[in-house]
């Protein structure tokens, strides 16, 4: 019978399905909802399952971006293609304003970086704008202390995360209560893989932003990674771009995102590429991470993504 | 490829985190650098191999306890199969995180040391384990290394865990002798232990059942967003969007809407991708009805012909999950049932149970961080629900204490009871 050939989801659907669930619960449930959107593949993923959780309405809550002001122009481009598509309302939260009104203070050297300055800005913009609840694109398959937290995250007045005190989440059935002034941090694509999300945008045929090809590109090595060359980044004096074939497996800042060497010219390239790889994303990719073992963990404390 | 969710759990020190550091190992899902790091953190600790342990165990204080607190989630995949794995905690003071990583599992692959054999945790994992309908269950008697892979003891453990399952609902239950630190029947099967026939860890759960963990009979859409897009080109539209909780849902359905009792069609089912034929858990869809009735959010849209349970004095299972307060009776609470939020007062604790035993304490007047029990409670608004055995999706609840806004109890129900005078003050 057909029946039983119907009743066995592939993974995808069931990630999608779990996905759609989580967007609409936080959509029903909350006020005033934001979802964060980078211009990366996995928050370009999470707008489409928002698009099609609300079809045939629109996306009943505005796009916000924490803008680095160190952004790729390609993923700037695109992000302003998408919201005019969708008919969504934009949010920016700009590092560059909060350095200009002296509320921040820019690092300098060579390894300069506003990482660390998206944070006091992405919780401001939440403030602002009142959010009860973020949407966020993490996977907990990236980092160590992703892999720990749910997909309902609490996050106190100051946006702290504390995973020593995480509430139990049971089945589907997300508690979002909180108080004046704390809000949620909700991260629909927990159980996604950097292969799933490969997998779905080429099954459903998701443009993205052409970095995430192969492309020929000016870059130098620093610490065993390929660094873009930019007029925003400074340079050792052993430092010497050269042009290079090169992809980009995700999508940060300028000066914190490094190239890999790829030929992957299309999707299906670059699943080819991903499924023979030796390295995780963010250890190829991510000078952000290398701090130190718990470098991920103490940046959510404080109330990082 | 389908996807298969399994919880290890089992006591501390069981090696739980080392069994799933060799599963991801043996099947290449560790990264180098991943690798890398753990190697150089186990190398600076002056430990002798590379301690398995660190790929799972991700906070700061873990790492410093050498415990796990939070449950971990990994994925793996083979050729055959997707698997998320969710490590859960073995000390009991964490038993509300082996629930939650345990709550959607298909499967709980409990872990026993084969030199303790089956201890109080073990029991209760287990327990716990059917509790939550997980449909089968995995022992892994662990570091057989250590008891000279001796046939006698693997099987002392089995038939003593055999005897006290016999007292559980569980129905599927394999026993794999292995070594998860030299990776004996783990990937592969193990040169050491030829007396042993089954297949080795990895291989079964390749093979079993997924589909098992969804009641495909009865239809059940627990309404989650009245989909109403504004627009001049869809202006009429309504749509009532949610997860199938259960059944196989098709257009031309005669279904009734819950509580109300008003009747129905199914006109179609959508998504963005275009219309389904068929609707099965756990798919997100949007359903349309025929006739213009009112349902909003927290309504269940189930098949007329087979109906669930309407009511609002029920008795379920709850298991406890804070220390601030104990359960008792005339406690009120927020209850989240489907889509649906209303508040409870606990009318009666009927029994406490006893681990170790099975037995049920029926003098119990209360319930303490991780006891489970039998409660009674009355709902402010009735619930539409079937017994937890029979849908996981339409027989759970979460209990929310309203002064915190903490999850602080998980419930299974078990039906309803007979109408009675109210005792324990009005709601």
């Amino acid at each position: 019978m057909a029946t039983a050939a119907i009743k066995e989801l592939t993974h995808l659907q069931t990630l999608e399905a779990e996905s759609l669930h989580i967007i609409r619960e936080v959509a029903a449930e909350f006020e005033r909802p934001g979802l964060l959107f980078s211009g990366g593949k996995d928050s370009i993923v999470m707008l489409r399952l928002a698009e099609k959780a609300f079809w045939p309405a629109r996306i009943p809550f505005p796009v916000v971006h924490i803008d680095t002001g160190h952004n790729f122009p390609e993923v700037m481009a695109y992000r302003d293609k998408r919201v005019a598509e969708l008919g969504v309302k934009l949010i920016v939260g700009s590092v560059q304003e909060a350095i200009d009104a002296g509320k921040l203070v820019e690092e300098t050297g060579p390894r300069a970086s506003r990482n660390r300055l998206q944070t006091p800005v992405l919780l401001e913009t939440i403030e602002k704008a009142q959010f009860d609840a973020v949407f966020g694109g993490a996977r907990r398959d990236e980092e160590k202390a992703r892999a720990k937290e749910r997909v309902y995250s609490f996050r106190d007045e100051f946006g702290q995360w504390d995973p020593k005190n995480q509430r139990p989440e049971l089945w589907d059935l997300y508690n979002g209560r909180h108080r004046r002034g704390e809000h949620i941090r909700v991260f629909p694509l927990s159980n996604w893989t950097e292969l799933d999300i490969w997998q779905y945008i080429l099954e459903d045929e998701i443009e993205i932003p052409s970095i995430y090809f192969a492309h020929e590109r000016n870059v130098f090595q620093r610490d065993g990674m390929w660094m873009a060359e930019t007029p925003l980044m400074e340079m050792l004096p052993n430092e010497h771009p050269a042009p290079r074939l090169v992809r980009y497996r995700t999508v940060g800042d300028m000066t914190c995102t490094a190239a890999v060497d790829s030929d992957a010219r299309s999707v299906e390239q670059v699943i080819a590429e991903i499924a023979a790889t030796r390295l995780t994303e963010r250890g190829a990719s991510r000078a952000d991470d290398k701090f130190s073992e718990a470098a991920m963990e103490d940046r959510k404390r404080e109330g990082y993504f | 490829m389908e996807l298969l969710r399994f919880a290890t759990v089992g006591s501390v020190d069981d090696g739980k985190s080392t069994l799933i550091g060799r599963l991801l190992y043996d099947s290449k899902s560790i990264m180098q650098d991943t690798w890398d790091a753990i190697e150089h953190t186990s190398e600076v600790r002056g430990e002798e191999y590379v301690n398995l342990a660190l790929i799972t165990d991700g906070l700061r204080a873990e790492r410093e306890q050498g415990i796990t607190i939070d449950v971990a989630y990994r994925y793996f995949a083979t050729p055959k199969r997707k698997f998320i794995i969710a490590d859960t905690p073995g000390h009991v003071q964490y038993t509300r995180n082996m629930v939650t990583g345990a709550s959607t599992a298909h499967l709980a692959l409990i872990l026993i040391d084969a030199r303790q054999g089956v201890v109080e945790q073990s029991r209760r994992h287990a327990f716990i384990s059917s509790l939550l309908g997980i449909p089968h269950l995995v022992v892994c008697v662990n570091k057989m290394d250590l008891v000279d892979f001796a046939q006698d003891r693997f099987e002392a453990v089995r038939d003593d865990f055999a005897s006290f399952a016999e007292k559980l609902d569980a129905t599927d239950i394999t026993y794999i002798p292995i070594s998860a630190l030299n990776g004996d029947n783990v990937v592969d099967r193990s040169e050491a232990m030829p007396w042993y026939q089954g297949p080795a860890l990895l291989e079964h759960l390749e093979q079993v059942e997924v589909a098992a963990a969804e009641d495909l009979e009865d239809g059940r859409f627990p309404v989650q967003y009245v989909i109403r897009p504004m627009r001049s080109e869809y202006h009429d539209y309504r749509g009532y969007a949610g997860t199938v909780a259960g059944g196989m849902l098709r257009a031309g359905d005669a279904v009734t809407v819950l509580p109300s009792g008003r009747s129905s069609r199914i006109e179609a089912i959508e998504t963005f991708d275009g219309p389904v034929d068929v609707a099965v858990p756990p798919m997100s869809v949007t359903v349309r009805l025929a006739d213009d009735v009112d349902v909003s959010r927290g309504n269940m849209i189930v098949a007329s012909a087979r109906q669930p349970i309407v009511a609002d004095t029920v008795e379920a299972w709850i298991c406890w999950m804070t220390d601030r307060t104990r359960l008792q009776p005339g406690m009120r609470l927020a209850i989240k049932h489907t889509t649906h939020t209303a508040r409870a007062l606990i009318t009666r604790i009927c029994s406490r149970l006893e681990i170790n035993t099975l037995a049920e304490d029926i003098d119990a007047d209360g319930l303490a961080l991780n006891e489970i029990g039998r409660v009674e409670l009355r709902t402010t608004e009735p619930l539409a629900f079937d017994s937890y055995r029979q849908n996981r999706h339409t027989g759970s609840f979460i209990l929310i204490d309203e002064a915190t806004n903490a999850t602080v109890g998980a419930g299974m129900l078990l039906g309803a009871l007979p109408e009675t005078p109210p005792e324990g003050g009005t709601l």
